[in-house]
């Protein structure tokens, strides 16, 4: 035994999935998963062993899983949860293949929205794709349930989902690790048939599937972790905790009144009658859930009618943002602290992110602002990066932001609505994540619009990630699409190009076809970390 | 014995090596260790914060409850003052007084953010950006806030500085003993 480690909740996935024995790892870098790939980068390049790399999206990622999978050997797959709506196609039917060498994909949800568009809860997705689900509490659980993702995924031959949520990736605590585990033999799976999903084998799979579903059931409703403590003495409140929940329950346990029955629930599909077992002996239940209230809202169909449920979906929990020790708390009627307050009451001012001082980004959005006045009314679609900031004011430059590479397909929707002019702007990175499809499309009808792809040669909003075409071959595939030589442009976005660029949008602009400007300049964290 | 540190300071200043520093101290010691940390897009000159919770017994939250912390621990002093709400009545406050001005004309006049700063009852200013620079550089102005908040931490100093130490040590003997300075200049400071 070695002596514990301090890890990030990713770290601890990261070291769970080497120690399983993974031969391979594959991701798109998303707040709050990016850490994951990034720890079993370094440990590639000491070791030579596992395979990681980025991908170009997530669903190519979780692709590549599957291949590993069919000869034999396990993987991980990282993203976030948004991530995982780009890969939702081969997972909903990766949950019909024999999964062969073990399939662990994790996503990262973001309660709270801290760094994304959106909250979902990746739980409904393990159950709408009928697939089992684990949800560590902290970094000790993410560790042992990695590796035992491993282990369910090969005996049920299906993926297995880790959800993780921002407070556990990025929250440290200290881990225990066991012995690591040998690489999985190079054997390819025992039959083909299980992968290859036409419908007839598909109607068999999803068959053996569903046949399967009572002994994962039976395995999860004794899984250690789905701990069920009856309090004999309180017959009438009862609580049930989901994944990171459980902390902040045990953080205020003591300062109960009486103790109180207790389920917690940390995997997937959810134990049925140890439900039932302790709705048995309450009158109240109280569902303690980091993000959408997905326990709760099954439980009506579990237990009988006339227990009381308490939580996000009765309107004693808010129903949007992160769980705090104060909500929980006060949902169990313990009051909570005071804290200091300003003795003179200054007002503070916010101080929300803004692009870095000298951001190439700065004089592409002045570019595009100098360009565009004088033709109104206008529209700039754009993305997910750092140039979402641009929306702040000082600049006030995009007009959009919905999710990956949508900027390309909005701008073609608008344009072909009839509005002159229309630029869509977004990154290198997410251009060659979700963009080249649509774009795709702009270029089949020659739609009137123009892109600006701001080339800063780095993923920058997730730290610096390697993008997967380099910066000098992006013309090549954007030629490849393609757009016509004469209205594609490289041009190098700087201060003193700002009205040299600026024309030379407007002459695009006014070119009535698909253009596109590849605005070039590194990111200045990028350039600054090359330099240390 | 329980002790939560709540950390501020704005996206890119080092906050996060403050927490990883006191946190590899207080694992070297045995004790029970949580963190919390926010990466990622509020990381683009924003306000930053994070948590740290040490214990002699196990901990379950990553997050301090409001009204407990023992201390906040913070690298700018506009930011030290947004976390108030979460320090305990006898909780302490520790700031570095060089301020981050990348929010324009918003930015409160300096002598009210100090002034507030002062009326707290527990509260210590640390010039933390000219005594990194006497040090050698104003890169190690978190290490002199680590070496403030030493006199507070119930930590040992030694194990203080072997984590600075152990930080650093990939970057070779003179950063580390410039970081040992700044640890040493913040200790000084503060029990001036």
């Amino acid at each position: 035994m070695h002596a514990p480690l301090l890890l990030l909740g990713d770290e601890a996935v990261a070291l769970g999935a080497v120690h399983a024995g993974i031969s391979a790892a594959y991701g798109y870098p998303g707040t709050p998963s990016t850490e994951i790939l990034e720890v079993l980068l370094r440990q590639a390049k000491e070791s030579r062993s596992p395979h990681v790399s980025w991908t170009t999206n997530e669903k190519t990622a979780l692709e590549q899983g599957l291949g590993t999978s069919v000869v034999g050997r396990r993987s991980l797959v990282t993203m976030k949860h948004v991530g995982l709506n780009v890969a939702a196609d081969p997972f909903m039917s990766s949950a019909l293949v024999s999964i062969h060498g073990g399939l662990v994909l994790v996503v990262a949800d973001d309660p709270g929205m801290h760094s994304s568009q959106n909250e979902q809860d990746s739980r409904y997705f393990a159950d709408f794709a009928g697939v089992p689900c684990l949800e560590p509490a902290d970094a000790q659980q993410a560790y042992d349930m990695t590796r035992e993702a491993f282990e369910i995924s090969e005996r049920f031959h299906q993926p297995v989902l880790i959800r993780i949520v921002t407070r556990v990736a990025h929250g440290k605590g200290l881990v225990k690790t066991a012995e690591a585990l040998p690489e999985k033999p190079l054997q390819k799976a025992p039959a083909a048939a299980p992968w290859i999903l036409i419908p007839s084998n598909a109607r068999k799979q999803w068959g053996e599937r569903l046949k399967n579903r009572p002994e994962l059931r039976a395995l999860m409703e004794s899984h250690p972790v789905n701990e069920l403590k009856l309090e004999n003495t309180n017959r009438e409140l009862g609580v049930i905790t989901t994944g990171l929940a459980l902390a902040y329950y045990r953080e205020c346990q003591s300062e109960l009144k009486r103790p109180v029955s207790h389920l917690h629930i940390g995997a997937y599909p959810f134990p049925e009658q140890k439900i039932r077992d302790l709705a048995a002996t309450v009158k109240t239940l109280i569902v303690l859930e980091e993000g959408y209230p997905f326990v709760e809202r099954f439980l009506r169909g579990v237990i009988p009618p006339n227990i009381e449920i308490v939580g996000k979906m009765s309107g004693s929990i808010p129903a949007q943002g992160e769980l705090t020790p104060e909500i929980v708390r006060k949902t169990l009627g313990i009051p909570s602290m005071q804290g200091q307050k300003l003795p003179g009451g200054l007002k503070l001012p916010g101080r929300p992110p803004q692009l870095c001082p000298g951001c190439p980004h700065t004089d592409s959005f002045h570019s595009i602002k100098a360009a565009l006045a004088s033709f109104q009314p206008h529209l700039v679609t754009s993305d997910i990066g750092c140039y979402a900031l641009g929306a702040m004011p000082e600049y006030n430059a995009i007009e959009t932001c919905v999710c990956m590479g949508a900027s390309i397909g909005m701008a073609k929707g608008a344009a072909d609505a009839g509005l002159h002019p229309v630029v869509a702007v977004l990154g290198d990175s997410t251009f060659l994540h979700s963009g080249m499809t649509a774009l795709l499309d702009a270029v089949a009808s020659n739609t009137n619009m123009t892109v600006m792809i701001l080339d800063n040669e780095t993923v920058a909003m997730t730290g610096g990630q390697t993008t997967i075409v380099p910066s000098p071959r992006l013309k090549d595939v954007v030629l490849g699409l393609g757009v016509s030589p004469e209205h594609l442009h490289v041009v190098t976005t700087h201060r003193k190009f700002i009205e040299e660029n600026a024309k030379l949008i407007r002459q695009e602009v006014e070119h009535p076809g698909i253009s596109v400007i590849i605005a070039v300049r590194e990111c200045v964290e990028t350039a600054k970390k090359k330099k240390t | 014995m329980k002790y939560d540190i709540v950390f501020a300071g704005v996206g890119g200043q080092g906050i996060l090596s403050v927490a990883a520093t006191i946190a590899s101290a207080a694992i070297s010691e045995n004790l029970h260790v949580k963190q919390s940390e926010v990466h990622g897009m509020s990381q683009r000159g924003g306000a930053v914060t994070g948590t740290l919770r040490i214990s002699d017994s196990e901990i379950h939250s990553p997050l301090v409850p409001l009204g407990t912390a023992d201390l906040i621990l913070s690298i700018e002093p506009l930011e030290s003052l947004r976390y108030l709400e979460y320090l305990s009545p006898e909780g302490q406050l520790v700031t570095a007084i060089a301020p981050v001005q990348n929010i324009g004309t918003n930015y409160p006049l300096m002598e009210e953010v100090l002034t507030e700063i002062r009326r707290l009852p527990n509260s210590r200013q640390i010039d933390a950006e000219r005594l990194a620079r006497e040090a050698g550089s104003t890169r190690a102005a978190n290490m002199v806030l680590v070496g403030a908040s030493a006199a507070v931490l119930p930590l040992q100093p030694e194990s203080l500085r072997n984590a600075v130490r152990k930080l650093f040590e990939r970057k070779g003997s003179s950063i580390v003993e410039m970081n040992l300075k700044a640890f040493e200049a913040g200790r000084a400071a503060y029990a001036e």
